[in-house]
């Protein structure tokens, strides 16, 4: 996957700035010798006026923030239509993901489904196959949960060594959002399940309505148990790059099965074997022999800030570092933070007395920081007692081929400056 | 399949009232939109439309739908996936996985190609030409020869080489059972080193070049001005909109390679942006073939529905994979649609 290089001025140019901003990073602090004219003087903002409520009828972020982007990796993929981009993680606090920077994964590109034009079939083995329209949806009993997505590719390309230089890139291919919806349990009762005789061994197929359809073979126990079949993210409706008008929300299991412009859910007999589920989507262990159906997504966390792309600028003194834990099997119960590359551990405080099931889970370690070099990991568990492993504990069992399902402890080299780096330790 | 809930659960869940509540929305499909709708197909073949096609047959249309982005011999070009080659790699470095090396049901290779192929003209392929291809494949991957006739009959004949490579998911065994428990807090390795570091590779994006177009964006779009005059509409020569909108549903062919637009950059083919009436080979930063940089005179209407009717043959060395435009109508609302971007 890595086998171009692309060299640029990038890195220079970030860490000058960073290195610029660290120096005049003291101009507020409590010690100014001088009198600060952003105080003594009078602002431009506190004479004179603002914007009207008529200037935004729909806002985005102010253009301070307007770094706080998804950006995509070049070099992964052969054109942008059929490829994946990240969630600026670094930047970003909580835990629920806006929408306009929730990363996205399309296979034809997003294609735009008016509500009008939207039919959601249910066939197979059903009592009786039928049709819904949007408004039919709306209809249903309707429930909200919170949900992460998270690409099974995630971390996909630290698997043979520390390659890519931000969190962003690194373990952005993940959202979480408040998700509202019908029950995919509803939807398959009004159908009638009567016909599909013994549930244990039957499954429902899902298919979206754009070129790829990306259709994918669920068991139909889990459809059963908590799949939802969303039409509004955290408030409101879906965006186009998450499935507009309606997507299919699989709790805990990889986000290839979120089969965004929901259109067929077919109840059948076996898994259709479709090629999401075989060439792709399936783990290459070191003998050649590969996992298929591995659908849920380990406990998995990472640091944040500090991290490459949010070094530290303030100098020594209290630091705030922080990040996200999740895991497809439960609730996150605790993330322990080392600074010492994993010879020592501190168990972080999480931003929720609880981890919320199969959300994400935000954690803070409030400390000190003397301008020491710090080899910054992160480790989850979960209810289930499941311990984040190491990337040597991953490649002991699986290889370097598997490509996806990569939950390992992720490390940051922060150095003296306050600058972080993507490193593998020993 | 009760492996991701203990059985107690996996028994309540999959428990649906025998009389569950209906709220009596939606209607019944009917027959013809099922059939319009459901077509995958399983692994035992079921959900096959009766119709056949061979690899000799398959070549020609391969080279004129398929070739483009996987190469005449399904090898793939660029970053787009080999169809052909990477026997017994799979327990290499660096496997490669192809319909050959690695897919275990030749009904998934009939699925895609007949649900989501071409890339951008999907569910445009005849059963027949969707066998043919599928031959072509297989050819490729010497797993039949050029006479062998697919069909929905003859299809479970077919042997996947690497169909019993595969075995479910087996974490809970080989991987939670040893990583539950309390975990070390203190003294957990004697040392630590630095083994690796992600700016030797240096393939991190760009992130400048990012941020500050979103910043020149963001300058360039202050707050509308209350009470500002309507803009002018810009000039523009007559075009026929009817045909630029055709033009522009017949170019989803061409979208893998070209690009149009505000962001458009070099693809596999040079940006399309100003096409019509500029020097042929003369788009700065792509890299032409010696044909194309040297063949001279501008793209105007006689050259360019020359090119795009059969783009080999008018331009013989030409770089470009496609098989060109068969309908005159096609080529004239391409022509169009290429004005419109040039403009």
């Amino acid at each position: 996957m890595a086998e171009e290089t692309k060299s640029g001025p990038s890195r220079r140019q970030f860490l000058t700035s960073a290195a610029a901003l660290g120096a005049g990073a003291v101009a507020g602090g409590a010690s100014a010798g001088t009198p600060d004219p952003l105080i003594t003087e009078v602002q431009d903002w506190a004479s004179g006026l603002g914007d009207g409520v008529d200037a935004t009828p729909y806002g985005l972020p102010i253009s301070h923030e307007g770094d706080v982007i998804r950006r995509n990796v070049e070099w992964l993929t052969a054109d942008t239509i059929s490829s994946i981009n990240f969630t600026p993680i670094h930047a970003l606090d909580g835990t629920i993901t806006p929408q306009g920077c929730a990363f996205e994964r399309h296979h034809s590109g997003a294609i735009e489904l008016k509500k009008e034009d939207y039919r959601l079939m249910i066939n197979g083995l059903v009592d009786n196959p039928l049709v819904f329209t949007y408004a039919d949806l709306e209809r249903f009993p309707r429930q909200n949960h919170i949900y992460f997505c998270e690409c099974a590719a995630n971390t996909g390309m630290e698997w043979a060594g520390a390659q890519l230089n931000g969190a962003q890139f690194t373990h952005g291919m993940i959202h979480n959002m408040e998700y509202s919806g019908v029950t995919l349990r509803t939807l398959l009762e009004e159908a009638g399940l009567d016909a599909a005789g013994d549930l244990k061994d039957k499954w429902v197929y899902v298919e979206g309505a754009d070129a790829s359809s990306n259709g994918r073979s669920i068991p139909m126990e889990k459809a059963l148990d908590d799949v939802l079949v969303a039409f509004k993210a955290n408030g409101e409706a879906l965006r186009k790059e998450h499935g507009y008008p309606v997507r299919l929300v699989v709790p805990g299991w990889e986000g290839n099965m979120w089969i965004k412009w929901l259109r067929r859910i077919e109840v059948m007999d076996g898994p259709v074997e479709s090629r999401e589920e075989t060439s792709k989507y399936t783990d290459t262990l070191e003998d050649g022999t590969s996992r298929k159906w591995t659908w849920v997504m380990d406990a998995k966390s990472v640091v944040t800030s500090p991290s490459p792309q949010a070094p530290i600028k303030h100098g020594k003194g209290p630091l705030v570092i922080t990040g996200m834990a999740w895991s497809g099997h439960g609730r996150i119960t605790r993330v322990d933070v080392s600074k010492d590359g994993g010879k020592t551990w501190e168990t972080a405080r999480l931003g929720s007395t609880q981890g919320d099931n199969k959300a994400l889970t935000r954690f803070y370690l409030d400390t000190t920081w003397d301008g020491e070099e710090m080899l910054l990991q992160s480790r989850a568990m979960d209810e289930t007692g499941y311990v984040q492993p190491t990337k040597a504990q991953l490649r002991e069992v699986r290889g370097l081929n598997s490509i996806y399902h990569n939950n390992c402890i992720q490390t940051w080299h922060v150095k003296a400056n306050g600058e972080a780096e993507n490193v593998e330790v020993s | 399949m009760s492996k991701f809930l203990n059985l107690t659960a996996a028994a309540l869940i999959l428990a649906t009232p025998a009389m569950a509540e209906k709220y009596g929305l939606g209607r019944t499909a009917l027959p013809e939109e099922i059939a319009a709708w459901d077509v995958d197909v399983q692994p035992d073949g079921t959900g096959l439309p009766v119709g056949s096609g061979n690899a000799f047959d398959g070549e020609e249309i391969f080279a004129e739908h398929c070739a483009i982005c996987h190469g005449d011999f399904a090898e793939g070009i660029d970053n787009w996936p080999k169809l052909a080659g990477g026997a017994d790699t799979l327990d290499h470095e660096d496997p490669l996985k192809t319909v050959g090396s690695y897919w275990p049901y030749l009904s998934t290779t009939w699925d895609y190609v007949n649900r989501s192929m071409p890339f951008g003209n999907a569910q445009s392929l005849s059963a027949d030409e969707v066998y043919a291809i599928v031959a072509y494949i297989l050819y490729s991957n010497d797993l039949i020869d050029d006479e062998f006739e697919l069909s929905n009959e003859t299809f479970l004949d077919v042997q996947m080489p690497n169909a019993g490579g595969f075995i479910i998911d087996d974490r809970e065994a080989t991987e939670y059972a040893h990583w539950r428990g309390e975990p070390c807090m203190e003294n957990c390795k004697d040392s630590v080193e630095v083994t690796m570091r992600a700016t030797v590779l240096n393939v991190t994006p760009d992130q400048e070049h990012g941020d500050a177009a979103m910043a020149e964006e963001a300058k360039a779009s202050p707050a509308p001005a209350p009470e500002a005059a309507p803009e002018p509409e810009p000039e523009v020569a007559a075009l026929d909109a009817e045909l630029v909108a055709k033009g522009e549903k017949v170019f989803k062919k061409c979208k893998s390679c070209h690009q149009v637009g505000d962001n458009a950059k070099h693809k596999t083919g040079p940006i399309l942006n100003g096409i019509y009436g500029a020097a042929i080979g003369g788009a700065e930063g792509f890299k032409y073939s010696k044909t194309m940089a040297g063949f001279g005179g501008t793209w105007d209407d006689a050259n360019l529905a020359g090119f795009l009717a059969k783009p080999k043959k008018f331009m013989k060395g030409t770089k470009m994979s496609f098989n060109g435009l068969k309908k005159e109508g096609d080529i004239a609302a391409m022509i169009e649609y290429l004005k419109s971007v040039s403009q």
